[in-house]
């Protein structure tokens, strides 16, 4: 009944989805994990990425370089919306943390109405010699289309975790996260620095929404399914640890994947959710279990 | 009863005489149905305010609580057959288990971790029903309605009243709740809950309550759902639309009062209504996105609030 082959193909699945989860959540890991902004516009940046890639597609430009050419224009959107943000609530105090929140959420809603006006309602593909193929390893069959997207993921996960720890601003990032009021002592300033880093991770976002249109079909409702997963993850990780959401992404894909592979198509949806779900319920053990690699900062659940 | 009392209750029935006379002389079936949406987003809206507003817990979850009204609707009406105020009752109580449940694993950390808790129920949920064949799975089920009661001459009507009883006591309980020392605790909370818990306010408990409380109100908006249209399915009963205008409708009308959810309520349901019919269902939901976040930037205390500003500034003009 139960075959060793289905449960490999499935883990191997599991694995190469997984990447592309880490990479799809990255982003709000900087955002929400390390600068504490409730990003649940993320996912409808990411669905916004996708889009514009299939508008660039459609010019002829590969995917992945569709991407990389919107990363400049995503910084600097992200750059701007995170100016705006602090401008009108993080400066307010905490009671308008709750404002920041409906903010976004009216920010996911214009976003997806606004793809709806522009694109309709169907689902979009894009077009590249690697969709569609698949590599064949003994008797295992891997769509070309996800190895693609799997090595991307990696070397972005690995690019933004070195970025973090190597370069000065980097650093900056991190410090900004550990103790603002200190980094004021030190003579910088931290809202341009939060300002870059969520400027980076808007950045990230469209290269990982160029990722999403490749890995499957894309429709402005699409954000909708990804609040919960990317969400998942990042708490998975433990806020603010890269290497963390690399790990915590292969647990949600190999998760969903096996009960893609046992209960069929219609349950693979209320794995991330109750994945996260009980996460949350067990609080900071869950979490410090699966990211003791990076410093978790078990406060920041807390507060 | 307190003059204040009164007043209120005054209004109460003042507001159900006007909507027996809309029954007894409008002829046109279109405004019960246009109506029924309105004084449901009133519920809705009131139910997320007790703990949204007073407490400052945003809640993106309504949808859940609506859905799972719905779905234990249907659920009675094919097990039983049992009369709509049954209906409500039975949506209430789970809707309560609910609110008490996910309130109990998610209110003792912080806010966001609550409010991303909330739209992972919703997916959650969603995809329970679908697949659950006993009530109709993903392609929905369909409500035979049961014959009206007399003096009604026609089910819209019948729910409209029915709808109308449910707000008046939604805001009620939303009115005892900001007067009593329940509401004094949970503004406490909202301001600052450190200081709060230090000053004796027994913080997990009174969230507890006022979940429990919003999560109960919010699934009996929605079980009357089921004989509305007559046929429910899982996409449309747990849509996250449902989630933006209940969070939107206070935020817009002032979360501070209770009279500002309903404002909000009627305000934006009456400009959904009728962008719906005259333009696009799409841009409705546009048209609610734009609002919120224009009121979140510009006037956060909502119409309440600019009210209250400009009553201000009049009076002090005055003097």
């Amino acid at each position: 009944m139960f075959s060793l082959e289905l449960l490999r193909d499935a883990i191997v699945f599991g694995l190469l989805v997984g990447c592309f989860y880490a990479a799809v959540s990255i982003g709000l890991s900087v955002a929400f994990g390390l600068l504490d902004v409730p990003h649940i516009a993320h996912p409808a940046f990411l669905v916004l990425g996708s889009y514009c890639t299939y508008l660039l597609n459609g010019y002829g430009l590969d995917p992945i370089i569709a991407g990389i050419v919107l990363m400049p224009a995503f910084l600097l959107l992200g750059m701007a919306v995170y100016r705006f943000y602090y401008e009108t609530f993080e400066r307010r105090g905490t009671e308008a943390g709750l404002r920041g929140l409906a903010f976004f959420f009216g920010v996911v809603f214009i976003i997806e109405v606004g793809l709806v006006l522009l694109f309709g309602v169907d689902q979009r593909l894009v077009e590249a010699d690697y969709i569609g193929k698949s590599l064949t390893i003994g008797d295992m069959r891997l769509p070309l289309r996800l190895l693609v997207a799997c090595a991307v993921a990696l070397v972005l996960t690995i690019g933004l975790s070195l970025y973090l720890s190597k370069t000065f601003t980097g650093r900056a990032i991190k410090a900004v996260a550990q103790d603002e009021p200190a980094l004021r002592l030190m003579g910088a300033n931290p809202v341009r620095i939060k300002q870059w880093a969520f400027g980076i991770a808007t950045a990230v976002t469209a290269l990982a929404g160029a990722l999403l249109i490749i890995v499957g079909p894309v429709e402005p409702t699409t954000d909708r399914v990804y609040i919960g997963r990317t969400f998942c993850v990042v708490v998975l990780a433990g806020l603010g640890s890269m290497s963390g959401t690399l790990v915590a992404g292969l647990i949600l894909g190999i998760s969903e994947s096996i009960v893609l592979t046992l209960l069929g198509a219609s349950g693979r949806r209320r794995s991330p959710s109750a994945c996260c779900s009980s996460c949350w319920a067990y609080g900071r053990k869950a979490c410090s279990g699966a990211s003791s690699l990076s410093g978790f900062r078990p406060d920041k659940l807390l507060n | 009863m307190k003059p204040r009392n009164w007043g209120f209750w005054a209004g109460a029935a003042g507001a159900l005489a006007l909507a027996a006379l809309a029954v007894a002389t409008v002829r046109n079936e279109y405004y019960f149905f246009a109506a029924y949406v309105v004084i449901q987003f009133v519920v809705l809206a009131t139910a997320w305010n007790i703990l949204g507003g007073y407490a400052g817990y945003v809640n993106f979850g309504a949808s859940a609580f609506f859905g799972v009204g719905a779905y234990i609707a249907v659920m009675l009406i094919k097990a039983t057959g049992v009369p709509l105020a049954v209906q409500i009752a039975g949506a209430a109580a789970v809707g309560g288990a609910l609110g008490f449940g996910v309130g109990l694993i998610t209110l003792r950390l912080r806010g966001i971790f609550f409010s991303i808790a909330t739209v992972a129920i919703t997916i959650i949920l969603e995809t329970t029903v679908i697949n659950w064949r006993y009530v109709g799975g993903a392609t929905g089920i369909q409500i035979l309605r049961p014959p009206v009661m007399e003096p009604f001459d026609s089910y819209t009507k019948m729910l409209f009243i029915a709808v109308v009883l449910l707000a008046i006591v939604a805001v009620a309980i939303a009115r005892y709740i900001e007067t009593s020392w329940l509401g004094r605790g949970l503004r406490a909370i909202r301001d600052n809950e450190e200081a709060a818990e230090c000053a004796g306010v027994p913080t997990l408990k009174l969230k507890l309550m006022a979940c429990t409380v919003s999560g109960a109100l919010m699934s009996a908006a929605g079980a009357p759902l089921a004989m509305y249209q007559s046929f429910v399915e899982p996409a449309s009963a747990f849509n996250l639309t449902y989630s933006v205008s209940a969070l939107a409708m206070p935020i817009i009308g002032g979360t501070s009062h209770w009279i500002g959810p309903v404002i909000g309520a009627i305000l934006l349901g009456t400009v959904q209504q009728v962008v719906t019919v005259t333009i696009s269902s799409e841009l409705n939901v546009l048209v609610v996105g734009v609002l919120l976040v224009l009121f979140v930037v510009a006037a956060p205390e909502g119409i309440v609030g600019l009210a209250r500003r400009f009553a201000a500034r009049f009076r002090k003009r005055e003097s």
